[in-house]
């Protein structure tokens, strides 16, 4: 029996083909509903709910079209990118500072630290809308970009400490020690040695950061009021057309919405779930 | 004694470069949540400015305690993390044990599975949405199709039919975060214990129980916290699938809160029942980590 990471996929005949059977049900399972909105983004609105089938007989290319030509599905696009950009910048910037303290210098107070992170992350955020609704409404600040950049920072912000927290730990750190040895100072160490070793730690958090942002939706909805501002999660939510529910560009939406984020986890599938469980399973 | 001060001048650098990131949540996290307190001992309506804003005590909680919505939404919320999480657990336990072995596309599965994972919970709750809507939708044909259902269904018209895609959606999004949390439990797992259990002549149900399951608490426990806290706080989810509809009926107490607040108007109250949500799941939060003894990462 090879003793690397095989566990037993032997196990006989009908327990090896219930394993496959279940697992395929779950790829199903999990990728029909992507596959139905693909290809449901192309039938036409009349079509879609008459007599559906699985394999469509008649494409058209009208929702997507109608997108961005009737709908101006290009404002909240960039509402998002704006908002989720800036906050999650921000965040490494800041976030970089107290990581790397967290996870290379030893001073009294750190486990308390993180553990007041780690219950930031996990607060639920409906808690705090009716105060910064009433702080941004005296700023001014409802339905701007600060207005939601701000309030955005109470997740991202902990998030990013928490996970480069764990990813910098992972560094080794002879490289530095023998800098300190040799009289470099930490400023030195910092920005020559940790931060260059560090690039695929701020890229990966920089990634999780900016989902979760592109993902959220309670702060959006809360804090803005109408198109101009919208985040893509609200516009497609709050579509709403002339007598019926748009579903054929409410799917062309989704699928463009999806597809960036899709493509990151694809391309960074390995690196984001270190991430995701760096942190998490570990004690 | 240089030891000492060069100790001191660490701990000051060490503060120093942590403050700027506890400043940023101490003053957009934790402050925003003294003042929801405070703004709770009010009578607080923006629709009606004429009322100003008298301090009533505890007047709003007395309000909740007699709520039969808040009570309903409560007994929704509990409903859906249960459900869900219990679903989620079996699930992810299946696919973290079936990525942690060898077999061809086990990239393949690692990848699908994130996906879901990575969306926007707004985008999942629609294709769903999407899937069991209307008569004529897919799901009923299909239904219809393989003899399942005699005639198509009308899932949003009844809570307890309603309930159904609100659990798939859920399961459908965050089995794949359960799993990996489980399979990075599985990967710390020695595996010379299952090799001396096979000499023995265990068989793979007995390996599971006696090995894998206890050693895999830990990180079972960590994926319950974080999951019940979730399922706590739902709100994208069943804004876009239900509604909480039909009616009030698969109103979670996040949704409920939301429409006191920015519907209603009624800051004092809303952000009563914002307290309340804070202060459950804290107490959740303190329940697992206390009573069960659950431990976090982010030790050395």
């Amino acid at each position: 029996m090879p003793s690397n990471r095989t566990r037993r996929s032997g196990g006989g005949g009908w327990g090896r083909w219930s394993f496959a059977g279940a697992l395929l049900l779950l790829m199903l399972f999990t990728l029909f509903p992507f596959y139905w909105a693909a290809v449901a983004s192309f039938i036409s609105d009349a079509d879609l709910f008459r007599d559906p089938t699985l394999i469509p007989r008649h494409l058209i290319f009208d929702h997507y079209r109608a997108l961005f030509t009737e709908r101006d599905f290009i404002t909240p696009i960039r509402n998002s990118l704006v908002v989720a950009g800036t906050t999650t910048l921000f965040c490494l910037i800041v976030g970089t500072l107290a990581a790397y303290a967290l996870a290379r210098i030893d001073f009294r107070g750190k486990a308390p630290i993180m553990a007041f992170v780690l219950a930031v992350t996990m607060f639920p955020q409906i808690s705090i809308v009716s105060p910064l609704y009433l702080l941004l409404r005296s700023l001014h600040l409802i339905d701007t970009y600060p207005g939601l950049i701000m309030p955005y920072m109470t997740f991202a912000m902990p998030l990013t400490v928490w996970v480069l927290t764990g990813s910098i730990r992972q560094i080794p750190k002879d490289l530095e020690e023998a800098a300190h040895v040799d009289g470099a100072t930490r400023r030195q160490s910092f920005a020559r040695i940790l931060l260059p070793l560090a690039v695929p730690s701020l890229a990966t958090t920089g990634i999780l950061t900016f989902i979760y942002c592109w993902n959220e939706f309670l702060f959006a909805l809360s804090f803005t009021l109408g198109p101009e501002r919208q985040t893509v999660p609200v516009a497609i939510a709050l579509f709403r057309g002339q007598y019926q529910v748009p579903w054929g560009e409410i799917l062309a939406a989704a699928v463009v919405a999806t597809a960036p984020v899709a493509a990151m986890v694809l391309v960074f599938q390995r690196r984001i779930v270190q991430g995701l469980t760096a942190g998490a399973v570990k004690g | 004694m240089r030891k000492v001060s060069r100790l001191g001048s660490e701990a000051r650098l060490g503060w120093a470069l942590v403050s700027p990131a506890l400043a940023v949540i101490a003053l957009i996290a934790i402050f925003p949540l003294g003042w929801t307190f405070w703004e709770s001992l009010h009578l607080h309506e923006l629709r009606m400015p004429w009322l100003g804003k008298p301090f009533i005590g505890l007047a709003n909680y007395v309000e909740i305690a007699k709520d039969p919505r808040f009570w309903a939404a409560l007994g929704h919320t509990a409903f859906f993390t249960v459900v869900s999480i219990s679903l989620e657990l079996l699930i992810g336990l299946f696919l973290a044990l079936a990525m942690n072995r060898v077999f061809r596309g086990r990239g393949f599965v690692r990848a699908a599975v994130l996906v879901p994972w990575a969306i926007p919970t707004v985008v999942a709750a629609l294709l769903w949405r999407f899937i069991f809507e209307s008569q004529g939708g897919i799901l009923n044909a299909l239904l219809v199709d393989a003899g399942i259902l005699n005639q198509p269904m009308v899932w949003f018209i009844e809570a307890s039919t309603a309930w159904v895609p609100v659990i798939l959606a859920d399961v459908w999004k965050t089995t794949p975060f359960v799993a990996l949390l489980l399979l990075a439990g599985l990967q710390n797992i020695d595996l010379s214990l299952y090799e001396a259990a096979a000499v023995d002549g265990a068989n793979a149900w007995w390996q599971l129980r006696h090995i894998t399951l206890p050693l895999l608490k830990p990180a079972i426990l960590v994926t319950l916290i974080f999951r019940t806290l979730d399922g706590f706080r739902v709100f994208d989810l069943i804004y876009v699938l239900t509604g909480g509809g039909p009616g009030t009926s698969t109103e979670p107490v996040a949704l409920y809160t939301f429409n006191a607040l920015l519907q209603n108007l009624r800051f004092g109250y809303g952000s009563a029942l914002s307290v309340v949500i804070f202060a459950i799941t804290f107490g959740l939060a303190l329940f697992y980590v206390r009573g069960l003894g659950v431990r976090l990462g982010g030790e050395e």
